[in-house]
């Protein structure tokens, strides 16, 4: 009937518009909490990093706006260079030895046997414990003169003088990356784990039909199905351990004389031991720009690798 | 709590209650404080109410209470902070609501005065001396230590295969500078001269200590606790620390027979000046006045010289007054060493005032290049001292 097709117009309007209303309903709350919790602490920590916000700022609530200073003092800083030196050995150093062994680690456990979960459970131990727990327990690990690591190298006869490990510039990174990277290997062996868990066996089947076994299988099977995974555990890894705080400032506070400081350590030190919040809001953004830099190049990667595929 | 019955016009309930803050969690201070804010409020008809809060996140909880205009009636404070609080206007001056350091050690009244203004006040103090253990000391046949030669030859005496001679915090903290400075001052040496040869002189001391092997490399990764456990372990035959370890001491290790001196001078006849350590009560400003009245008042019974006395023997604390202190000595011979420290000891603050703490983290970095990296103390103090200019 011609009647029910001609509906009015402006019902129809009302609907759309109706519906319109529910949708941004699903939306306010995520852009209200976005905004909240990300959106305000970004802006105010680059406001603030255009600000002498010290101590008397807290009380008398005076932070007049000094441009550039704040960045030009962070640069110039002589600990700067040192510590993103630091930051770089440390990140890549870390990411380097989590991949590659929670990648064996993770080849390992493909093959099925007796306490074979138990053992890739165990594994996890390290994710459990907080974080300022292992860094107290490490540090008495490495201790110099009393610490186990030295004592079982001296037993062995591998080592006739202690490490000093923690209390020298030319180790103290060095045992921070080796801690580091213990902790992050869980992280890897479950995410890689996973993902090997979701290659079909077909494919392996026909590979070795075709000749591909052992490393050839892992570089012409394995690795190109895994790369989704592989790049999403890269960029988690290298964002997680750009920021890393607690396990340095437990394990060595930054020191000694700087030798373990990385841009986040030293960020939290001119905020809460110097107390100059506009100086490490400023490092922070600087990091923030940094860690950024590599969330594009992961974003670009997957866009050209959705395009080819 | 709603029955506090003096002032009828405040407004609402809970007003009345003094707020107070400090970080006073270890069981023998806690008691001591609650008990004696206890007895005074009762005498004064007052109530209050004490949070505790982690002493290395103090600083960070006055900065929030400040910005929120949500700061307690009364306050403590580390002493080094007290100055930089002061001269943000965060706290009321002492003086007017009638609270002197009459009779108080000078250097204690120093601890919270700033610009020549009291604005707060050191019910007790502490400081740092040399531990020894005596049966080490026996075996090798000597006294302890008391110039800096006798220092280092009895530490190398004492140093064993698994022990060494002395063991002290170098660490990358302001706990590092606190142990750094009785040398730096009993050598003449001044934090507004860091390029001074007594300062030089004194960080030489320390590198000398660590490359002869009689005191660990760890020390820069020890603060005062680590330094006393390895003292409690057997690991060193002397430590440099303060008179809150004689508890534990008394607890984990009775066996060992330790005594307390003074900590050693640069040469026979020179003054041993250590830092004075403890807490400073103030009285921030809340707006409300009668109550900042209030409070003042309470603080006033609290630094009494009985309170002191109390609080001097449950703590193992020195008490501030002068003529208390010398009661308290006679009653308690074990800590006589520190009531003689703390007789020539000094404020850290009081000539740096609020910049103290930029000064102090340039002695702890410079004395960290100079342990770890063998950098020369002239070199890495003459950057310290460029640091801080």
């Amino acid at each position: 009937m011609t009647t029910t097709t001609d509906t009015p117009r402006p019902g129809r309007d009302a609907a759309r518009r109706r519906d319109l209303l529910v949708r941004i309903g699903f939306i306010v709350p995520a852009v209200l909490y976005m905004l909240a919790f990300f959106g305000f602490p970004i802006l105010k920590n680059i406001v603030m990093s255009f600000q002498a916000y010290d101590f008397a700022t807290f009380f008398n609530g005076s932070a007049p706006f000094i441009g550039l200073e704040n960045y030009a003092a962070t640069l110039s800083d002589p600990i700067f260079l040192r510590a993103l030196r630091n930051t770089g050995l440390f990140t890549v150093g870390s990411i380097l030895g989590q991949f590659v062994l929670g990648m064996g680690l993770a080849l390992y456990f493909r093959k099925r046997f007796p306490l074979s979960g138990f053992l890739r459970s165990l594994l996890l131990l390290p994710w459990l414990l907080p974080m300022i727990v292992s860094a107290a327990v490490w540090r008495w690990i490495l201790e110099q003169d009393n610490g186990v690591l030295n004592r079982f190298l001296e037993n062995v006869g591998l080592i006739s003088e202690p490490i000093p490990w923690l209390v020298s510039s030319d180790t103290a990174l060095i045992a921070v990356i080796g801690v580091y990277i213990w902790l992050g290997i869980p992280f890897n062996v479950v995410l890689l784990y996973s993902g090997l868990q979701s290659i079909p066996e077909e494919l392996y089947e026909a590979g070795a039909l075709d000749g591909a076994t052992g490393w050839k299988a892992f570089r012409h099977i394995t690795l190109p199905m895994l790369r989704p995974v592989v790049s999403v555990v890269l960029l988690l890894g290298v964002i997680y351990t750009l920021k890393v705080l607690d396990l340095i400032i437990g394990l060595t506070g930054g020191g000694p004389a700087n030798a373990t400081q990385t841009l986040a350590t030293r960020s939290y030190e001119m905020s809460f031991v110097e107390f100059d919040f506009g100086q490490g809001a400023a490092l922070s953004n600087i990091l923030i720009v940094i860690a950024l830099a590599f969330a594009i190049v992961y974003l670009r990667a997957n866009a050209r690798a959705a395009k080819k595929g | 709590m709603a029955l506090g019955g003096c002032g009828q016009g405040s407004r609402g309930t809970g007003t009345q209650e003094i707020r107070i803050v400090d970080y006073y969690n270890t069981p023998a201070d806690d008691v001591a404080i609650e008990g004696t804010f206890e007895s005074c409020a009762a005498d004064l008809g007052l109530t209050f109410s004490r949070e505790r809060v982690p002493g290395d996140q103090l600083v960070a909880k006055v900065l929030q209470m400040g910005s929120s205009r949500t700061m307690p009636d009364l306050l403590m404070l580390d002493n080094p902070n007290v100055q930089q609080v002061a001269a943000s206007g965060a706290l009321a001056p002492l003086e007017p609501h009638g609270i002197t350091t009459d009779g108080f050690t000078p250097a204690v009244a120093d601890l919270g005065m700033h610009q020549g203004t009291l604005y707060g006040i050191a019910p007790t103090v502490n400081t740092i001396a040399l531990f020894y253990d005596i049966a080490a000391l026996d075996e090798v046949g000597l006294e302890p230590p008391r110039t800096w030669d006798e220092l280092r030859s009895a530490a190398a005496e004492l140093t064993t295969s698994d022990r060494y001679g002395i063991a002290f915090s170098a660490i990358a903290s302001y706990e590092g500078t606190f142990q750094f400075m009785p040398f730096m001052w009993s050598n003449g040496g001044d934090e507004t001269d860091l390029r001074g040869d007594g300062v030089l002189g004194a960080s030489q001391l320390w590198a000398d200590l660590v490359r002869d092997g009689v005191a660990s490399r760890s020390v820069v990764n020890w603060g005062q606790g680590d330094a006393i456990d390895q003292f409690k372990a057997g690991n060193a035959a002397m430590v440099v620390n303060g008179p809150w370890n004689i508890a534990g001491l008394r607890a984990d290790t009775p066996d060992l027979d330790w005594g307390v001196a003074t900590l050693p001078v640069p040469s026979t006849g020179d003054a041993s000046i250590a830092p004075l350590g403890g807490e400073v009560w103030t009285v921030p400003i809340t707006g409300d006045e009668e109550k900042q009245a209030r409070a003042a008042e309470l603080l006033k019974a609290f630094v009494a010289p009985e309170h002191q006395l109390f609080m001097g023997q449950e703590r193992s604390t020195i008490p501030g007054h002068a003529a208390t202190a010398e009661r308290f000595a006679a009653e308690n011979p074990d800590l006589g060493t520190f009531v003689e420290q703390v007789s020539t000891a000094r404020a850290r603050t009081a000539q740096l005032g609020p910049d103290w703490p930029t000064t102090a983290k340039a002695i702890y970095t410079a004395n960290q290049r100079v342990l770890v990296d063998g950098a020369d103390p002239a070199e890495a103090f003459d950057e310290a001292a460029r640091t801080v200019s």
